[in-house]
């Protein structure tokens, strides 16, 4: 069972173990509309927590993901450069955008649990 | 009255505000010397008859290309320009510089660039173009940042054949990054061997064909190497009719091809304004500068043009633009299309024949000639001479008697004293039979 967190920019970050994976959450996939590119970072970057580290492109926008917490790029999920509607259909699942090795666990207390970004959307919605 | 809706304190608070402390001071890139050093000492004011005339006077000091015996080239070519072209560009409909700001009301403009695009992406034998940038040589400085952001590395081989301008620009907008130039030397004696300066460090190797010195180059093996060690291959052409005739870059390889497409329907302008030409494959398209039109059908199924991909440019994007350069040569970029779309694909084919077989022709008079060596033996119209003395004099000499030689290497390798003998010489289907004799009896007399 993955503990599943929550960034301010809009992503989920689901941790099992020392990996953790990333993509854009149901409100943010709903905001930009059809997701039409990704850009994926590559395996073996290392990243800061804040870093850029991917772009997402819809019909009305693009904008950057960034890394919810610092680590090592283990895998990015190259199936969505051929199919980045995913994003739209399957947010928390298929449309994942990457996993890290986390380095820092303590880092993940800043991040938010899933009723405190609910506010956010609340707030925000 | 002017309007300057910036007081005195307005501007105060804003030079404070970037920490500088007058206007002059943002113009301190400018070299001293090259700084008017006060106002310019022109005239009150005069009648309008009296100034056209001192215009015309002034004008008249000019020595046009038409007006002489012309062989200059070295990367802007006189061409013939069917009387039809200036005239479709002229159409109020179409006599614009840039894309529209609000582009989809205007699908004539979208429909041309459309048509464009299409036309590049075929001379080059690529996937698809954009709407065209500045010229070939900011054309080259993008597509080298384009290389960049394709593989994250930061440094690219330029190669010795590389018009210094080109160069220059690429240098200029790379300056201010974490990005290494290597310029090789210019030789235009030896063959480069380019593909030994690749590692794992190098986003792309640039390389002219024909180059400064009018030398052809196959670019499959480099091309092969290149994606061997993850580095893109660029490809300039600075006289795009040679597209005409030789094999497309596309064709060789080649992950960019840019160019200069001043040599389709537009006349040499004093140097500009020019367009550059900017084509990828298909699977660098979101890395791509510039601005690209795309082909779709409205609601009730009928062809119309958009600007697509619009997510890359700066007006959405803003500072994580893809480029910078999200505007066009629009007026150049039509003549261009519609003289391409003259003369066909045929039409251009013939155009590049009588081209070369006039160059050989050249080559072939002037080899006779005492005091002159023909340094490259493929070419397509421009070559290489080796002159028995400084080709900058030469050049002066001839051009007192209406002669336009050719352009001395050390205008553009001012530092290469090895060089200086060089000459360009450029000839195409403008050149009659009298420019040809007039060249080699002014060669004969000062040689």
């Amino acid at each position: 069972m993955s503990a599943i967190y929550y960034t301010e920019e809009h992503e989920w970050l689901a941790v099992e173990g020392d990996i953790g994976t990333c993509g854009i959450t149901e409100f943010a996939q709903e905001q930009l509309g059809d997701i039409v590119y990704v850009e994926l970072p590559e395996v073996g970057r290392a990243v800061a927590q804040n870093d850029e580290i991917a772009v997402v492109e819809s019909v009305k926008a693009a904008s950057e993901l960034y890394a919810p917490v610092s680590g090592e790029v283990t895998e990015s999920n190259d199936g969505l450069a051929d199919d980045p509607a995913k994003v739209n259909a399957d947010t928390m699942g298929a449309g994942w955008f990457f996993k890290l090795k986390i380095s820092d666990p303590s880092e993940l207390e800043n991040l938010m649990d899933g009723a405190a970004y609910a506010a956010l959307v609340a707030g925000q919605g | 009255m002017r309007y300057l809706p910036h007081t005195p304190v307005d501007r105060q608070a804003m030079l404070a505000a970037i920490g500088v402390k007058d206007i002059d001071a943002l113009f301190m890139d400018v070299p001293e010397g090259r700084l008017l050093p006060g106002a310019m000492d022109l005239p009150h004011h005069a009648g309008e008859m009296s100034v056209e005339r001192s215009l015309a006077a002034l004008a008249g000091r000019n020595v046009p290309a038409g007006a002489a015996a012309s062989f200059l080239g070295a990367g802007a070519y006189r061409h013939h320009v069917p009387a039809a072209v200036d005239h479709l560009i002229q159409r109020s409909e179409f006599l614009t510089a840039y894309t529209p700001y609000q582009p989809e009301v205007s699908q004539g403009t979208l429909h041309y660039l459309f048509e464009f695009q299409t036309q590049v992406a075929m001379l080059t034998g690529m996937d698809v173009a954009n709407a065209s940038m500045y010229d070939g040589a900011s054309a080259c400085a993008e597509a080298v940042l384009m290389a960049h952001r394709v593989t994250k590395r930061k440094k690219a081989v330029l190669c010795g054949g590389l018009h210094p301008h080109y160069r220059d620009a690429t240098q200029t907008v790379t300056q201010f990054i974490d990005f290494q130039i290597d310029t090789r030397p210019a030789n235009p004696d030896a063959l480069e061997d380019l593909a030994n300066l690749i590692d794992e460090q190098t986003a792309c190797v640039v390389v002219q064909t024909p180059d400064l010195f009018g030398r052809l180059h196959d670019l499959r093996a480099l091309a092969d190497t290149a994606h061997d060690k993850g580095a893109l291959l660029i490809a300039v052409v600075t006289e795009v009719v040679s597209l005409g005739a030789v094999t497309s870059p596309g064709e060789m390889g080649a992950d960019i091809v840019v160019g200069e497409g001043q040599s389709l329907g537009n006349a040499l302008n004093f140097g500009g304004p020019y367009l550059g030409l900017f084509a990828t494959r298909q699977k660098y398209v979101r890395q791509m500068p510039g601005r690209l039109c795309g082909q779709t059908v409205d609601t009730s199924g009928r062809r119309g043009y958009v600007l697509t991909l619009s997510t890359r440019e700066q007006h959405i994007r803003r500072e994580k633009a893809t480029s910078n350069i999200c505007t066009n040569s629009g007026l150049c970029t039509l003549a261009f299309c519609v003289h391409l779309a003259l003369l066909g694909e045929a039409g251009l084919r013939q155009l590049a024949r009588i081209n070369h077989g006039k160059a050989v022709r050249l080559a072939d008079q002037l080899a006779t000639v005492n005091g002159i060596e023909v340094v490259n033996q493929a070419f397509f119209n421009e070559f290489t001479l080796r002159l028995s003395r400084p080709a900058a004099a030469v050049v002066s000499e001839l051009v007192g008697k209406g002669i336009m030689a050719g352009v001395p290497v050390s205008r553009l390798h001012p530092d290469a004293p090895d060089l200086a003998n060089l000459l360009l010489v450029a000839t195409t289907e403008t050149n009659t039979d009298e420019d040809v004799d007039a060249l080699i009896n002014g060669l004969q007399d000062v040689l």
